[in-house]
C-alpha cells in the first residue's frame, strides 16, 4: 500500500520575484529574479541542483515550450530540466514533480520553478486562446470570470440565498485580500478598498464586478526541495515539509452531467480528502492555520471555504461576513493577498502560494507575519468550474 | 391517390424576433435623407448576428416538420442570399433538420419568385413524393436606402405532398419578363434599384392584371376570399388595388418588412393559418415577371407561435448587428476562428444535428458521444439521440461583458436537458437579466462563430427562453 510523500520532502529554499505589470522583465528575468533568492535562501550553490521542473500555462506567450527556457535562462548544466503544464495548477504541478523526484531517492536536490509572461498581449485579462478544434465547434466563447460567474448564480439557487448577500460576501473577501496585499511588498495590487468599491465596480461577468477578478500579472516563483536528510547534512535542525500534495483532475462529469450542482468545485473536495488522509489531518477546520486559495474571483473563494471543509455546507456568506477568514480571524485565508491582489502569474501561482506558507511557518513573514502557525494549505484549481485541475498542498513545520 | 389529394400538408414561419422601428430609420438620416420621414411608421424584422438565410430556413424547417411529422423525399431552398456559393447550404440544414442523407436536396436562387415558381411548379407536378420547400432571405439593405426600412428578414417553408392537404392548387399562372426594377450582380452587397412609379406603372401593373383575369377564369372564380401579394410595400398594396381586392399579406408586411424571396411562402403559410375551410386565397409574387397561384382551402393549419418582438433602440446596434458598421471590435476579436474541417466531419452529427450519447447500460445522455459513459463507465454503450428539439433548463448563467461577441453580453452556461446530460452552452436572443436558474429553454440553429478572415462560418445550436406561447 503506498503511503504518499509526507514528510519525505523538506524546502530548502524559496524565492518570489515581485509581481505585476513586469513591462520591465520577460519571463527569463522573472525566473533569475525569483531563483537568486531561493538559492541563497537554500544556502547552496546553483550547481548542487539535480533536476528541475518548469511550470508555465501560456507558453505561447513569450516563454515558450519545453525546459529549456528554465534551463536557459539560469544557465543550468545541462541537468534533466521537464516543462509541466496543468492549467492554474501548474505550479503545484512543478514542486510535485520535484517533489516526488526527491521523494523517489532519485535526486537529493531539485528545483521547481514557475513562471508566467501574461503582460505581452496587449490588451487586459487573460490572453486569447489559440486555435483550437473540437471544442471551438460547440463550447462558448468564454472567459475565466465568465466560467466562474457561473457558481454565483448555482450558488445563490441552491442555498437560497439572494444575490445581494452572496454579492456582499463576495465584495468583503476582495476588500479583506486588499487590506492584506498592502503589507505585502511583492504584491501587484496594494491599495485598500470598500466594499462599495466591490460592489458599484464595473460589470465584467454578471454577477462579479472588476473588483471580483484577480490581478493579471506576470512572475516567478520558485522552491528548491531535498529530503530531510539531506537537509540534516546542510546543517537544519528544522524545515518546512511537504504533508501533503494531491491532484484531482476533472473526467468530463461536471461538463456533462446534471449530477453536479454547479455551485461546487467537485475535484477540490476529492483532492482535499485524499490530502487530508495524506497529512493526517483530523478535522480542516481546526486543524489549519493558514489558508492560501485559488481566489481567482471572489465567488471562486467563498465556494472553496465549503469544498475544502472549513465551512459547513451553504455556510460560507455567514463565515467570510463574521471575518472568520480575515487576517485577524480562526483562518487566515490570503494573508499575502492572495491570487485577488498578489496577482496571478498562473504557472507561478502554486509556488507562490507555498513561498507565503513557507515564510508564514518559518515566522519570516515580516508585517503580516501571524502568530506561530503551524499548518497551511495551498490550493489551486486550474480550468473553470465544469473541468478543472485541483490542487491541494499542505506544509508544515517538522524537526529534523 | 388521385392529384385532389396533393397539395400543401403542412406550412411553417419563422421571424427572426428583432424589430427595427422605420422612426429609427428616419432619425439616423434626417440629415442626409429628410425624404425618409415617410417610412417612420413602419416596422421590419432584422436577423441577429448569428442568424442568417440559412439558420432562419432550418427554424422555418422545423416548424413544418413539427407539424407534418414524416419525413420528405425532396429538401429544396429559395434564397437569394445563402450563406455559400459553392457548398450544399441544403446540405446544412438537411442535417440541421435530422433528414435522411439520401434525399434529394435543390436550392434556387436568382429572384425574389425563388420560392413562389418553385411551388408553383411543384404543385403543378405532383407526383407521390414529399417535398420540404424552405424559403428563406436576409438580404441587408444599405444604410438610407429607400428600402432600409421595409426590408425584412424571414423564413417560411410548406411540405407539398399526397395526403391530406392544408391546400390545393386550384389554378395557376406563370410570366417570366426580365423586367429590372432592380437587380444585385453576383458579389454585390447591395441591390441597385429603379424608380418605384416606373416598376408599378409600366411594369407589373399591366401582367398581374392579365395574369389575374386568366386565372380567375382557370379557377372558375369571380375573386377570391384572400388576395395575398408578395412584392415590397407600396407596390403591394398598388397591385392588389388594380386587381380591386384587399391585401391580406399587409399587416404582417407592416410588422415585418418585405423578405424577399421567403415573403410568398410567408404569407401563404400566416393566411392559411388564418383561413377557414372552403375559402379560396390566391398568392400573388413578382420578380422578373409574376407567378400567380389560387388555392382551395380544405383545412386550417395551425399558425406558428412567434417569440415576443425585441424592439431596437440604437441603429448604430441595428448596423453592428448587421455587419454594417464596422466598428472598432478590440484585440479579442482578432481571435482566430479558423475550423479544423476534418475535426467538424468527425463530429458533424454532434454539430449540426446536436445529437449526444445516450448509454444503453444506465439511460445517461451525455455531450458529445464518447467511447465511454461518464456516469457508468462501460464502453462503447452509447447510441445518438438528437437533443435539437428537447426543451431544457438553465442550470447556471452569466451575462460576459469581456468576452468578444458581436452584440454583448455573451450569455452563456450549463444547461440540463433531463437524463442527466448537461451541456455548457451560448444562449441567443435573451436580454440581460432575462435569465435565472431554472428558467425554460429551448434550442435554435445558430451561427457558432465567423471567420472572416477565410470567409467560413461554423453552426451550433444555441438556447433561448421557451416561448411561452408554445403550447
Amino acid at each position: 500500500m503506498a503511503k504518499g510523500i509526507s514528510d519525505k520532502v523538506v524546502i530548502l529554499g524559496m524565492g518570489c520575484s515581485r509581481f505585476g505589470e513586469r513591462w520591465d522583465c520577460g519571463p527569463e528575468d522573472l525566473m533569475v529574479e525569483a531563483f537568486s533568492e531561493a538559492v541563497s535562501d537554500a544556502g547552496i550553490e546553483k550547481d548542487d541542483i539535480q533536476a528541475a521542473w518548469l511550470g508555465v500555462f501560456f507558453q505561447e506567450q513569450s516563454t515558450g515550450k519545453s525546459g529549456i527556457p528554465l534551463s536557459q535562462a539560469l544557465r543550468l548544466k545541462n541537468i534533466p530540466v521537464t516543462r509541466v503544464e496543468n492549467l492554474c495548477a501548474t505550479g503545484t504541478e512543478s514542486l510535485r514533480a520535484a517533489a516526488y523526484a526527491v521523494a523517489s531517492g532519485a535526486v537529493d536536490i531539485a528545483l521547481a520553478m514557475g513562471v508566467e509572461k501574461l503582460k505581452d498581449t496587449g490588451f487586459g485579462g487573460l490572453p486569447e486562446r489559440t486555435k483550437g478544434s473540437v471544442e471551438d465547434l460547440w463550447l462558448p466563447n468564454s472567459t475565466a470570470p465568465g466560467s466562474f460567474a457561473q457558481l454565483a448564480s448555482a450558488y445563490a439557487a441552491k442555498h437560497d440565498r439572494a444575490m445581494s448577500d452572496l454579492k456582499r460576501a463576495m465584495a468583503h473577501i476582495s476588500v479583506k485580500s486588499h487590506d492584506n496585499a498592502v503589507k505585502n511588498p511583492k504584491a501587484h495590487l496594494r491599495r485598500a478598498i470598500s466594499e462599495d468599491d466591490v460592489l458599484n465596480a464595473p460589470m465584467v461577468s454578471y454577477p462579479l464586478g472588476v473588483l471580483d477578478c484577480c490581478g493579471v500579472s506576470d512572475g516567478a516563483a520558485c522552491a528548491i526541495v531535498c529530503s530531510p536528510d539531506v537537509a540534516k547534512r546542510l546543517g537544519r535542525s528544522d524545515a518546512v515539509s511537504i504533508k501533503s500534495l494531491q491532484l484531482s483532475a476533472s473526467n468530463g462529469y461536471e461538463l456533462t452531467n446534471d449530477g453536479w450542482d454547479g455551485a461546487h468545485t467537485m475535484t477540490t473536495r476529492i483532492a482535499a480528502q485524499r490530502a487530508y488522509d495524506e497529512a493526517g489531518l483530523g478535522d480542516p477546520a481546526t486543524d489549519i492555520d493558514l489558508l492560501e486559495v485559488h481566489d481567482c474571483f471572489s465567488v471562486t473563494e467563498l465556494v472553496l471555504m465549503e469544498d475544502l471543509g472549513v465551512s459547513a455546507e451553504g455556510r460560507a456568506i455567514n463565515d467570510v461576513l463574521d471575518g472568520r477568514y480575515d487576517a485577524d480571524g480562526d483562518m487566515p485565508c490570503q494573508i499575502d493577498g492572495g491570487l485577488k491582489c498578489f496577482g496571478h502569474p498562473i504557472g507561478a501561482s502554486g509556488l507562490r502560494m507555498a513561498y507565503e506558507i513557507y515564510l508564514q511557518l518559518s515566522g519570516r513573514a515580516g508585517e503580516r507575519q501571524l502568530t506561530s502557525p503551524s499548518i497551511g494549505l495551498a490550493h489551486n484549481l486550474g480550468g473553470v468550474p465544469n473541468r478543472n485541475v485541483a490542487s491541494i498542498a499542505i506544509y508544515g513545520l517538522t524537526s529534523l | 391517390m388521385n392529384d385532389a389529394e396533393f397539395g400543401i400538408l403542412a406550412c411553417g414561419t419563422y421571424v427572426p424576433r428583432h424589430r427595427l422601428p422605420g422612426q429609427l430609420v428616419a432619425d439616423a438620416h434626417a440629415w442626409f435623407q429628410p425624404s425618409l420621414k415617410s417610412v417612420s411608421g413602419l416596422s421590419r424584422s432584422f436577423a441577429n448576428w448569428d442568424e442568417d438565410a440559412l439558420t432562419m430556413a432550418v427554424e422555418a424547417g422545423r416548424r413544418c416538420l413539427s407539424e407534418s411529422g414524416d419525413s420528405v423525399d425532396h429538401l429544396a431552398i429559395a434564397s437569394t442570399t445563402l450563406p455559400f456559393a459553392d457548398r450544399s447550404n441544403a446540405g446544412i440544414i438537411r442535417e440541421a433538420l435530422d433528414l435522411g442523407s439520401h434525399i434529394d436536396l435543390s436550392e434556387n436562387g436568382g429572384s425574389q419568385r425563388a420560392a413562389s415558381s418553385t411551388l408553383s411548379m411543384a404543385l403543378r407536378t405532383a407526383g407521390d413524393t414529399r417535398t420540404l420547400l424552405l424559403a428563406s432571405d436576409c438580404y441587408d439593405s444599405q444604410p438610407a436606402a429607400a428600402d432600409e426600412a421595409s426590408t425584412g428578414h424571414a423564413a417560411a417553408g410548406v411540405v407539398l405532398g399526397p395526403g391530406e392537404p392544408i391546400a390545393t392548387l386550384k389554378a395557376s399562372v406563370t410570366l417570366n419578363q426580365d423586367f429590372v426594377d432592380h437587380y444585385r450582380s453576383a458579389g454585390d452587397a447591395f441591390n441597385y434599384s429603379l424608380e418605384p412609379r416606373w416598376t408599378r406603372d409600366a411594369g407589373y401593373k399591366n401582367q398581374v392584371v392579365a395574369a389575374w383575369s386568366q386565372c380567375l377564369v382557370d379557377a372558375d372564380l369571380d375573386r377570391v376570399d384572400r388576395l395575398l401579394v408578395a412584392a415590397p410595400g407600396g407596390l403591394a398594396s398598388a397591385l392588389a388595388k388594380s386587381l380591386s381586392q384587399e391585401n391580406a399579406g399587409a399587416a404582417l408586411s407592416r410588422s415585418i418588412g418585405y423578405a424577399g424571396s421567403a415573403q410568398a411562402l410567408l404569407v401563404l403559410a400566416d393566411a392559411l393559418g388564418h383561413a377557414n375551410a372552403g375559402e379560396t386565397v390566391a398568392l400573388l409574387a413578382v420578380g422578373q415577371g409574376i407567378d400567380l397561384m389560387i388555392f382551395d382551402v380544405k383545412r386550417s393549419a395551425p399558425l406558428t407561435p412567434s417569440g415576443e418582438p425585441l424592439i431596437e433602440d440604437n441603429y448604430t446596434r441595428y448596423l453592428a448587428t448587421r455587419r454594417l458598421l464596422a466598428i472598432d471590435e478590440g484585440i479579442r476579436a482578432e481571435r482566430d476562428n479558423r475550423t479544423s474541417q476534418s475535426a467538424a466531419w468527425r463530429k458533424h452529427e454532434a454539430v449540426t444535428a446536436f445529437k449526444g450519447g445516450k448509454c444503453s447500460q444506465c439511460g445517461t445522455v451525455q455531450y458529445p458521444m464518447s467511447r465511454i459513459c461518464v456516469d457508468c463507465g462501460a464502453s462503447d454503450s452509447q447510441v445518438l439521440v438528437p437533443l435539437s428539439s428537447r426543451h431544457g433548463k438553465v442550470r447556471s448563467f452569466t451575462e460576459d461583458w469581456l468576452a468578444f461577441t458581436q452584440r454583448p453580453p455573451l450569455v452563456f452556461g450549463n444547461v440540463g436537458f433531463g437524463d442527466g446530460a448537461n451541456v455548457m452552452m451560448e444562449f441567443t436572443d435573451v436580454l440581460p437579466g432575462q435569465l435565472e436558474v431554472d428558467t425554460p429553454v429551448e434550442l435554435r440553429f445558430r451561427i457558432k462563430d465567423l471567420d472572416e478572415r477565410r470567409g467560413f462560418r461554423r453552426y451550433f445550436w444555441k438556447p433561448t427562453p421557451a416561448s411561452e406561447s408554445r403550447g
